[in-house]
């Protein structure tokens, strides 16, 4: 008998009810869940985003492309929960293959995606303990209530000893979001910490009233990246170009170059507004069972098979 | 040369001219952003800890360290000296290196001496090893304190805790990597 599998039953058993409160949530609300292919020839090109290779396709990095086809093609709400697959990534809150929660809504933006997470994680919190409040690593997070909210600038002003812009130009965005941002937010409350610098962009647009920032939001809870959030680009041209930079800075940094995602510039054209969410399935169910890392949430981790 | 992908628990680096060894290490990926290695390492030499954050990219230089077989031979002062078996090369190091091994070092002991640029920075002893009670009270028959242990000096000076029935000038196995009583030598 592996006895190590067998202990994990009340885990998995948590597992399974979450995912079920999220399919009841979605469906309750009008969404429809879809299942795109998991191999596709062109994952969407992204700096520090490397995908499985499977033959002359890919295992998806991400449902992102063809959930924004589907937008275009007029469904108007989509949910999907499936397997994506990125090389090297493994840790305490990585798995090269993990579980993702993906939803888009036409005619939105990011703050009705603010809404909407709040309401998703308070659903789920009400579902698995009465009050909402939920302990992990001895803090108590309350889901019941509104979020903290704060930007990504002030973040950089009251958490680090620089600015956001200084340490884009010091490369040292990422260390100091990790280090010293991080394990602050969402200690007592779910914490969203919203518009990303315009080079984080990624397939998000930008704020209208501050191009220097993109309407791109992220969701933590106890310290850990929950969500990340986009009112989407539906701008072909721009998107491309975008594209196309994060081709050369692959390049230049030795990582796989994939085609380019043709058919999806195509048809961004005709993609209403709308926002779009990605939510890991794994995290929160380390969340809501107060595991430290992400090998006591599934049943088997790479190195057990 | 190693590079981030070679990080993990108990690796051995060169940094800033000391070695350090890897007692926590973990993978980080901030939203979209970079991988980030964040790593706990402790100094071979001082015990000091020190949290470093690495990026993809980076290299280190191994600690050249090198274990050798070694016998305990004497405490002078504050130092402790050692001699190679093979070469009769010997090497002192201060007590505070020496650290909890102190305890069990007897003539003569077999050890292990870690060598870093030719200079003894650790010392592992056998898991195992005898030693003479030099000093414990004698368990008094009939004792109804209920203690199932006592307090004895051994040879070294090191105290620990031994059941009642040993006594004075017997010989005991002491586990050294918890530093407890582990059975008493029969003969």
């Amino acid at each position: 008998m592996n006895w190590k599998l067998a202990r994990k039953a009340p885990k998995l058993a948590a597992r399974a009810q979450i995912i079920q409160k999220i399919r009841e949530f979605f469906s309750n609300r009008g969404y429809l869940e879809v299942d795109t292919p998991v191999l596709i020839p062109a994952p969407a090109p992204e700096s520090y985003i490397n995908a499985v290779a499977a033959g002359d396709l890919y295992l998806q990095t991400s449902p992102e492309l063809c959930m924004k086809r589907l937008l275009a093609a007029g469904f108007p709400k989509l949910f999907q929960i499936c397997h994506c697959w990125r090389t090297g990534e493994r840790g305490s809150r990585h798995l090269p293959e993990f579980t993702m929660l993906e939803w888009y809504r036409r005619d939105s933006d990011y703050s009705d995606l603010m809404a909407e997470t709040t309401e998703l994680l308070s659903y789920i919190a009400v579902s698995l303990s009465a009050n909402g409040v939920v302990s992990y690593n001895n803090l108590k997070v309350d889901l019941s209530g509104s979020p903290e909210t704060i930007s990504v600038r002030d973040a950089f002003d009251k958490y680090t000893g620089t600015t956001m812009e200084k340490a884009l130009v010091d490369d040292e965005f990422d260390l100091l979001m990790t280090d010293l941002i991080e394990p602050r937010l969402g200690n007592e409350r779910p914490t969203i910490i919203f518009d990303y610098p315009s080079e984080k962009a990624a397939l998000s647009r930008l704020k209208a009233d501050d191009s220097s920032v993109a309407e791109r939001f992220e969701l933590y809870l106890a310290g850990m990246e929950i969500a990340n959030a986009f009112s989407e680009l539906t701008d072909p041209d721009t998107q491309r170009e975008r594209f196309m930079k994060e081709i050369a800075y692959r390049k230049k940094i030795n990582a796989g170059i994939y085609p380019m995602p043709e058919p999806f510039l195509g048809e961004l054209a005709e993609m209403p507004p709308a926002a779009g969410i990605a939510l890991g399935i794994d995290r929160l169910v380390m969340f809501f069972t107060g595991s430290e890392t992400i090998d006591e949430v599934v049943a088997f981790t790479p190195e057990e098979l | 040369m190693y590079t981030v992908a070679d990080l993990k628990k108990g690796l051995k680096i060169t940094l800033d001219g000391d070695p350090y060894i890897v007692i926590a290490f973990d993978f980080a990926k901030p939203g979209k952003g970079q991988a980030l290695y964040r790593t706990k390492m402790r100094n071979m030499i001082t015990g000091s800890i020190l949290d470093r954050t690495y990026r993809s990219g980076e290299t280190f230089d191994p600690a050249s360290l090198e274990d050798r077989k070694m016998q305990f031979l004497y405490k002078e002062d504050d130092h402790f000296v050692f001699m190679d078996n093979q070469n009769y090369e010997q090497y002192r190091m201060s007590e505070e290196a020496v650290g909890d091994a102190k305890h069990y070092l007897i003539d003569n002991l077999p050890v292990d001496l870690l060598l870093f640029s030719d200079k003894a920075i650790a010392v592992d002893v056998p898991n195992f090893v005898n030693l003479r009670v030099v000093q414990t009270d004698p368990w008094v028959k009939g004792d109804t304190s209920g203690s199932d242990s006592k307090p004895a000096t051994v040879e070294t000076g090191y105290v620990l805790r031994v059941p009642p029935f040993i006594e004075e000038g017997e010989l005991i196995v002491i586990d050294t990597r918890t530093g407890d009583y582990s059975t008493r030598v029969k003969g």
